[in-house]
């Protein structure tokens, strides 16, 4: 399987193959994403990381990937000090920038940014999120952090919050549907799953259903994937909090739960996740944050041609 | 109609192209994809609202140019049913209905104001062309929003 050169812009270019070739690589990568081996796969490589947007998680695990397999890391730093501000358009900064490295990892508020970055460069570019467009190496995380903690085949999975807006959700049912899942929706019905996504993550091979309440869906899955629901999608901060208040899991909610149920949240989050849960073993979300790690560090060792 | 009322409104072309069975009031538009008057010497006159053997339609003639294949397939986004005539020496010499593409590249703009081909980025608009029992989708290959209302309202 070639990677080699590849751009990594959408979950779509992926094939279930594929996805499996990349977890298994991540895989291997674990011992050194902990620190536990050292590696110089990627000594003398150098990768630029361009971010128009803010990001903590995405930016620090791809920053610890490269530095973690012994390259470098450049950083675009801050936006305002760039000739962005001068009003540069992101073709010609990607022209520039790709003669400098040897990969680039782009957050860019526009969507579409990426597939128009990997039109201008000779150098591999790693979509970290375009706009509410795509963000593949979440979804690649999610899948192993399923692979890891719980199974991918067979899976029953709930994912409950905002499930209209939310970029991370929809991938993952996209991907989720290549390994025949049974995914229930769980939502308030003012941010429910568009229509549209329903009907072709079902045309590609999932299992749905919708239900109203966390409790009523608890009992029968393996993996409970919490989002955060934003307060500026209600315009009565009165219906918000009804709404947050009943998508809320405290350790009462999960008193019919699997004892093997792993809860997942792509983080931040706000109060959706009582804290008391932080220390029972169904947590997987602080691991799921470092998961991101070894799977950036199989991306990068694989568009680099370090691994095949 | 006589031949010389029929000759008075619009006159026959001796060379170039007449675009025929254009839904009804699209003329205009189908201008604008293809670049007319601009893109040709020669005269182009426009019939809005004739009447055909299946109700109105309108009609294009471009006179002295011969319009090629995929130049001419791009209309039908907007005018499924048109007919390409080419005319040589005031005779039909090849006919054929328009195709509708399957990609169409700097025709039409992303209806999502957040796409990267709505900015001042050095790249043109590109869409994904199928055909669905609801009618024509296009899907921006940038953003993947799909425009499958008022394509003409897009143009660009």
């Amino acid at each position: 399987m070639k990677f080699k050169d590849n751009h990594i812009i959408s979950k779509k270019d992926f094939s279930r193959e594929m996805i499996d070739h990349i977890l298994n690589a991540a895989e291997k990568m674990e011992p050194i994403a902990r620190g536990e081996q050292r590696s110089d796969l990627l000594s003398g490589k150098i990768l630029a990381i361009l971010f128009f947007e803010p990001s903590t998680r995405t930016r620090m695990s791809f920053e610890t990937a490269m530095l973690r397999l012994g390259g470098d890391v450049l950083n675009l730093g801050s936006i305002d000090a760039s000739s962005i501000a001068k009003g540069e358009t992101l073709a010609d900064t990607i022209r520039v920038v790709d003669g400098y490295v040897d990969a680039i990892v782009l957050r860019h508020p526009k969507e579409g940014a990426a597939l128009l970055a990997s039109e201008f460069s000779s150098v591999p570019i790693l979509n970290a999120g375009d706009g509410a467009g795509q963000h593949p190496t979440q979804t690649l995380l999610d899948l192993y952090t399923i692979k890891r903690e719980s199974h991918l085949e067979g899976l029953k999975i709930a994912l409950a919050g905002d499930l209209k807006y939310g970029r991370t959700v929809h991938s993952l049912c996209y991907a989720l549907s290549l390994y025949g899942a049974q995914i229930t929706l769980i939502s308030p019905k003012e941010l429910r799953m568009p229509e549209e996504i329903i009907n072709d993550i079902t045309a590609k091979g999932a299992k749905i259903t919708e239900c109203d309440s966390i409790e009523e869906a608890i009992s029968d899955v393996d993996v409970l994937y919490m989002t955060r629901i934003q307060k500026e999608r209600f315009p009565d901060p009165a219906e918000y909090h009804k709404v947050a208040n009943k998508l809320k899991i405290t350790p009462e909610t999960l008193k019919n739960a699997k004892q093997e149920l792993k809860i997942m949240h792509p983080l931040p989050r706000v109060n959706e996740i009582d804290t008391r849960i932080d220390d029972t073993p169904h947590a997987c979300y602080f691991k799921q944050a470092f998961y991101g790690v070894p799977v950036r560090m199989a991306l990068l060792g694989l568009v680099l041609g370090a691994i095949e | 109609m006589s031949d010389i009322e029929t000759e008075l409104r619009v006159r026959r072309i001796e060379n170039g192209t007449v675009i025929d069975h254009i839904t009804a009031g699209k003329a205009l538009n189908v201008l604008k994809i293809l670049g007319l008057p601009d893109s040709s010497h020669g005269v182009v006159s426009v019939l809005i609202n004739s009447y055909g053997k299946y109700g109105k339609k309108d009609v294009v003639k471009i006179e002295n140019r011969e319009l090629k294949g995929e130049e001419v397939d791009r209309i039908a986004l907007i005018a499924p049913n048109a007919t390409i005539n080419i005319i040589r020496n005031f005779n039909v010499t090849r006919k054929n209905k328009v195709q509708i593409p399957s990609f169409v590249e700097g025709v039409v703009g992303c209806i999502n104001p957040n796409c990267i081909s709505n900015s001042n980025e050095p790249i043109t608009s590109k869409f994904k062309v199928t055909t669905e029992d609801t009618g024509l989708k296009l899907r921006c290959s940038y953003c993947g929003r799909v425009i499958s209302e008022n394509i003409a309202e897009q143009l660009l």
